[in-house]
């Protein structure tokens, strides 16, 4: 409309025909953002796909597995009912209990360092070691660990498969601690310091508890790779046939279990494989939700 | 606030606190501060050099046991093909070709389906939508290496032996080009990529969502306020933002591609061959590691898998080297 | 920061609380320094090894910790891995689908290792022909030029005069080997070393070798699955999961020149005609593959478990042998319900005298 445009007196051809050039080229503009939105719902979808197939898969086949019996009885042979997976289930929760211990600490502490010496040598150095670090296959951790923990000490543990899964946490838990706390803005650090807060303080109570949703997130992710892990537990855990909840011995352990009765021959064997993935997936997820609701506060760092 | 980023933190302390005036005696906070800010530094530095000690160890450990096959092959064990414990030939050249396809196919793929929940998820979702399929996402690491293969191997080959290799090959006629020839079997690279895909996923969209939410809403709103469509606002305003971030959770997804094993070596066929097409069995050095540890017994056969490792840890370096280059060059061009 | 330091001290609380709770529930840890003693209630033992008798040890295991309350642990973490610790002195016991060599067993740390076999199996050549609806007849050369790929076609002149008055298809041979080191490869390549010159010269036997065709699978069950789903093709796979899935499983001919079936009773016929040959001094360390016998199933083998010919542990080591002596009674009776075949009975008597060589107690 003439009017609208902010031109003075009625439009010339040329200015008319700019008008409509800027009509086509915003309807363009427009049409190609509806597309790439439309792309990002299907992107959203076809990432969730996945795991709803294999969510949905796992509770066909193992979902009649999970009763009572599978929480609180162990191996029994195929052709024997009411087997169940009771000592991997606490070995599994043992496990991760001794890793986060490990690798959590660690891999914050120097998630921080590198969040704030950013440009130093040894920075720089954690940095791209710790990204070599998190492609080092799991068995190759697995034997070292084996080297280290077992060999010297002529038995297997609970503890020594904690400090291997722990290592493996390390890396992931580093780096995404980085980028979570690289993401605090500064002002938020200048204000606690020229409140008189020490810089130690500053860096723990004000921006830590910032990234803390982020970090969280990492933490995670982190924590529910290594519950799933088979081949460092292969040789530093063992595994289990019977209850033992002791650091200093063989303990039973989830995918270690799975592992075992899923390469069988027997039918007993795979269901119960199958319901052990079930249970896995759902001790991760309730740790998640109980970790996301206890940390629960303003999502992310931003203004 | 883009400086923000490039600024050393720490560097404000000296200008906020500044050295005590000449003269006057130091209080025990001040003191006791100093102490917890000493405390502070050398603990996150220590727990920070634990990577680096900890990687030489591997390192060095790996290096050791793998130096007997080294030495007996040298620079043959990189190109040969032949792999014959029996023999006592040891080449992983199909293994390092397997190893790096799969690998960036497997980024290739991830890559814009993460990218794409995580702009779907901080910009579009409705925030009761937002939490659980975050959540969901993220649940994906969780699943076992071993499930996933189970579920390839049920699920994922019979429906690429069925539906997509023919459907690549014949009716999109991309069997023309050397990537999509030969007889559909299944277990191939395309399905030991899309495993590698589908677990790589959570670490890439976990980092870039929380990347992306933490972008500040003044950018946004400016690139609104300048006439930009909400496309725009997400390409030009915002990823440029987090681009580094996002980066970071493609290397951490790159690092899961590189090491995981036992998905894939149910699914890749398990060939030492290297071959151009997507649909041939191949090797990649962490199953091969993982196939043959358990059962080889002979000095030679373990050396040899050691240096596979070794050489897995060479290739992890360069790499993450390459993609670092890449990150350098990116934040010189802005 | 307080969300965080309760999720630590939650992770703290709960290894502490597995910790003290181990020390009331006496579950004592097992396999520590010979010197150690077990707790009164019952003893614990780590083996560790082949993944091939899993089924029947952890079966074993259960039912005698039943009976005597000693728990003994094993894990399948292949044979390779067994015999590693076993060398290594961190279990008390190995188990290998394959015998140590003479290298192997003069770098075991506590001195000369027994071999006692407990139980056999079969490995089973099986196939995915729609068409075929009668069990096929093959021999070891052929099967060896089949897996060496020179035989390539369902209908090949030589499968067809094995097998007259059946039709056979036009069909590509499509070999599925596996993939994965394993003592089912070991005795399959070492049947097939036998009865063919070419293959034992390459690739020769070994529980990982160079396959010359073919698809590879991971695992048993990987093989099994792979055949299942390729029509055309041929793999071989452990009883056991033939039985379980209801394979369609080719005869052999054995050494007598019978066309065998593989079934528990083949088996252990084998094992009779080979250990019927054992010169006394055996130490078991053979391969009983294309055995003599009219009924033997000609790829048939033991599998072992490995133990100190000196046990340093008093306690231990007779827990051990008492396990093992159970075992040759009694378990042998449980192996066929899991499709393991058991000893003959002459074995087990040499297998007892064998037992009683053991030295508990005492250091090498």
């Amino acid at each position: 409309m003439a009017a609208t445009n902010g031109w003075a007196g009625a439009p010339s051809g040329r200015q008319r025909a700019v008008a409509e050039r800027t009509e086509r080229t915003i309807r363009r503009r427009r049409l190609r953002s509806s597309v790439m939105i439309g792309l990002m719902y299907v992107a959203a979808a076809v990432a969730i796909l996945p795991l709803l197939l294999i969510v949905i898969h796992l509770i066909r086949l193992g979902g009649s597995s999970v009763n009572l019996a599978f929480f609180t009885h162990m191996q029994r042979s195929p052709g024997e009912s009411g087997g169940g997976m009771a000592n991997a289930i606490v070995g599994t929760l043992i496990l991760i209990g001794i890793a986060s211990a490990v690798g959590l600490p660690v891999g914050i502490g120097a998630g921080l360092y590198l969040a704030e010496k950013r440009t130093t040598l040894l920075a720089t150095t954690v940095r791209f070691l710790a990204d070599v670090l998190n492609g080092l296959p799991s068995i190759v951790m697995g034997i070292f660990a084996w080297e280290l923990l077992v060999k010297p000490v002529r038995h297997f543990s609970a503890l020594a498969g904690g400090i291997a899964l722990g290592a493996m946490m390390i890396p992931m838990v580093t780096r995404t601690t980085e980028e979570m706390v690289r993401l605090v803005p500064i002002s938020l650090r200048e204000a606690a310091l020229a409140l008189g807060y020490s810089r130690w303080r500053t860096s723990l109570s004000i921006v830590l508890r910032t990234a803390l949703g982020g970090i969280v997130t990492g933490a995670l992710v982190a924590m529910a790779r290594i519950a799933g892990e088979t081949a460092p537990l292969l040789f530093t855990a063992l595994g289990n046939q019977f209850w033992s909840t002791s650091l200093r011995a063989p303990i039973a352990a989830l995918p270690l279990q799975i592992f075992n009765y899923a390469i069988s021959a027997y039918d007993e064997w795979h269901a119960q494989a199958w319901a052990g993935a079930l249970v896995l997936v759902g001790i991760v997820f309730v740790i998640s939700l109980a970790a996301r609701v206890a940390t629960r506060q303003r999502y992310g760092a931003g203004d | 606030m883009t400086d923000a980023v490039a600024r050393d933190p720490t560097q404000v302390t000296e200008v906020a606190t500044g050295p005590a005036p000449a003269g006057s005696s130091r209080s025990w906070t001040e003191i006791g501060t100093e102490i917890g800010d000493r405390v502070y530094t050398w603990s996150i530095a220590g727990f920070a050099s634990l990577v680096p000690i900890l990687l030489l160890l591997i390192f060095v450990a790996v290096g050791v046991a793998a130096w007997p096959a080294l030495r007996a092959f040298g620079l043959s064990f990189l190109t040969s093909s032949d792999w014959d414990p029996v023999a006592g030939h040891f080449g992983a050249a199909p293994a390092i070709y397997g190893t790096i396809v799969s690998s960036i196919l497997a980024l290739v793929v991830a890559t814009p389906l993460a990218l794409g929940v995580a702009v779907f998820l901080s910009e579009f979702a409705p925030s009761w939508l937002r939490g659980p399929v975050a959540f969901a996402v993220d649940l994906l690491a969780a699943v076992p290496s071993v499930i996933y293969g189970l579920w390839g191997i049920f699920i994922l080959i019979p429906f690429l032996r069925e539906y997509l290799m023919p459907f690549l090959r014949d009716t999109l006629h991309l069997g023309v080009l050397p990537l999509f020839t030969g007889p559909a079997y299944g277990s191939s690279m395309l399905a030991a990529g899309l495993i590698l895909a589908i677990m790589c996923l959570p670490y890439i969209s976990a980092v870039t969502r929380e990347v992306l939410l933490a972008v500040p809403r003044s950018q946004r709103e400016a690139a609104l306020a300048l006439g930009a469509t909400r496309w725009e606002v997400i390409r030009d305003a915002v990823i440029p933002y987090a681009r580094s971030g996002i980066i970071g959770g493609i290397i951490l997804g790159l690092g899961r591609a590189l090491g995981e094993t036992m998905a894939v070596t149910m699914l890749i066929g398990n060939r030492h061959e290297i071959s151009a097409s997507l649909f041939a069995p191949g090797y990649t050095m962490a199953s091969l590691i993982a196939n043959e540890f358990s059962e080889a017994t002979g000095d030679m056969h373990l050396a040899a898998l050691m240096a596979v490792g070794f050489v897995l840890l060479l290739v992890t370096f360069l790499v993450n080297a390459i993609a670092r280059w890449l990150v350098w060059q990116t934040a010189r061009e802005r | 920061m307080k969300p965080l330091s309760l999720v630590f001290a939650a992770a703290i609380v709960v290894a502490g609380c597995a910790g003290s709770a181990d020390k009331a529930q006496k579950d004592s840890a097992s396999g520590a320094a010979p010197a150690t003693a077990t707790s009164a209630g019952g003893g614990a033992l780590t083996g560790a090894g082949a993944t091939f008798p899993y089924p029947i040890y952890s079966k074993w295991f259960t039912d005698y910790a039943a009976k005597t309350g000693v728990k003994i642990n094993y894990q399948p973490i292949g044979s390779g891995g067994g015999i590693r610790q076993l060398q290594e002195q961190t279990v008390d016991f190995g188990a290998s689908d394959a015998p140590m060599s003479d290298d192997e067993m003069s770098k075991a740390k506590g001195g000369p290792v027994q071999h006692i076999p407990t139980v056999l199996g079969a490995v089973c050549i099986t196939y995915n022909v729609p068409e075929i609806t009668q069990p096929l007849k093959l021999t070891g050369d052929l099967i060896a030029d089949i897996f060496l790929g020179k035989v390539t076609k369902w209908n090949d002149s030589r499968i067809a005069a094995l097998n007259k008055g059946v039709a056979l298809p036009n069909r590509d041979l499509v070999v599925v080997h596996r993939s994965d080191g394993s003592g089912t490869s070991y005795i399959f390549t070492d049947y097939l070393s036998a009865v063919s010159p070419a293959w034992k010269t390459s690739p020769g036997k070994g529980k990982d070798v160079s396959w010359p065709a073919g698809l590879g699978a991971k695992g048993n069950d990987g093989v099994t699955g792979q055949v299942k789903q390729t029509p055309g093709a041929i793999g071989y796979v452990e009883l056991a999961y033939a039985r379980q899935n209801k394979l369609p499983v080719a005869s052999l001919r054995n050494a007598a020149g019978q066309f065998i079936a593989p079934s528990i009773d083949a088996v252990t016929a084998a094992a009779a005609g080979a250990a019927s040959k054992f010169p006394p001094s055996s130490d078991y360390r053979v391969s009983i593959v294309n055995a003599p016998g009219a009924q033997a199933y000609p790829i048939s083998s033991f599998t072992w478990i490995l133990l100190y010919k000196t046990q340093p542990n008093a306690e231990k080591g007779k827990q051990l042998l008492d396990f093992l002596k159970w075992a040759l009674h009694d378990g042998e009776q449980t192996a066929g319900s899991l499709d393991y075949a058991p000893l003959p009975t002459p074995l087990i008597a040499r297998l007892d005298s064998t037992l009683a060589t053991i030295k508990v107690g005492a250091t090498p």
